[in-house]
């Protein structure tokens, strides 16, 4: 399941939901990404995140469905924010639920990498120099390449 | 067609989104970013740099050689920053 808000969102309610959802589950795993107070050396007093309303969906869709075609997962969980938030606030939860903890962190692990690359999310961030637009991260292109091939991980490499 | 434009693109254009009729010489997303870069020198500076630039036709990602017509939502935009 996939959402798109600008509400925050209970990371606790969100996991006891995912795993009722997954009752052949005996793991459960998740990732939150908040956003931090410096950026570069420099401090971040905010951060407006602007996205492609539909097209982000159908991206979501499509890296959920690339995980349960690569791992056997019982449930699926993407949330994203957009909007302004402040340091410590959370943008992203991603929570993966299976049979075993492997398949459910590795599978974790792979939406968040891919997340960072091709969901089409854009980042200002306001620093006391002024307004500043995030670059990609060149490291997060590679944390996503080398889950390129079907069954590959970090640790195939 | 219509357009949309997302982070600096966006901002550097000046609008997020619009409607255009380009020429018939626009067949794809390469001689689109040609002819709206000549409008003005604020879409000349927008889409400038193409390495930075990324393009979606009708939600899906796409390279600078995919056709585009006269019924197309096409986006540019920087690279995406999830997470």
């Amino acid at each position: 399941m996939i959402r798109v808000q600008q509400e925050d969102f209970d990371v606790g309610a969100e996991l006891d939901r995912l795993s009722a959802e997954a009752t052949g589950a005996g793991a459960v795993s998740c990732f939150v990404g908040l956003v931090r107070d410096f950026s570069g050396g420099g401090a971040v007093s905010a951060m407006t995140l602007e996205h492609y309303p539909g097209m982000t969906e159908r991206q979501l869709a499509d890296i959920e469905a690339e995980a349960r075609s690569r791992w056997p997962l019982e449930a699926v969980l993407i949330v994203h924010r957009y909007g302004r938030l402040e340091p410590g606030e959370r943008i992203v939860l991603c929570a993966t639920a299976s049979a075993h903890r492997r398949a459910a962190i590795d599978a974790c692990s792979f939406l968040i990498d891919w997340l960072k690359t091709r969901a089409p999310f854009w980042k200002l961030e306001e620093t006391p120099g002024g307004e500043r637009w995030v670059d990609a991260d060149p490291d997060d292109a590679l944390a996503g390449e080398r889950w390129a091939a079907p069954g590959a991980g970090p640790g195939d490499g | 067609m219509q357009m949309l434009y997302f982070g600096w693109v966006r901002q550097r254009i000046g609008v997020p989104a619009e409607t255009v009729a380009p020429p018939a010489g626009v067949i794809d997303v390469e001689t689109l970013i040609d002819w709206l870069s000549g409008r003005s020198d604020a879409y000349a500076e927008a889409l400038g740099n193409r390495e930075a630039l990324r393009v979606a036709v009708n939600q899906e990602l796409c390279e600078f050689d995919s056709p585009v017509g006269a019924g197309d939502e096409v986006a540019l935009f920087p690279p995406m920053t999830g997470g």
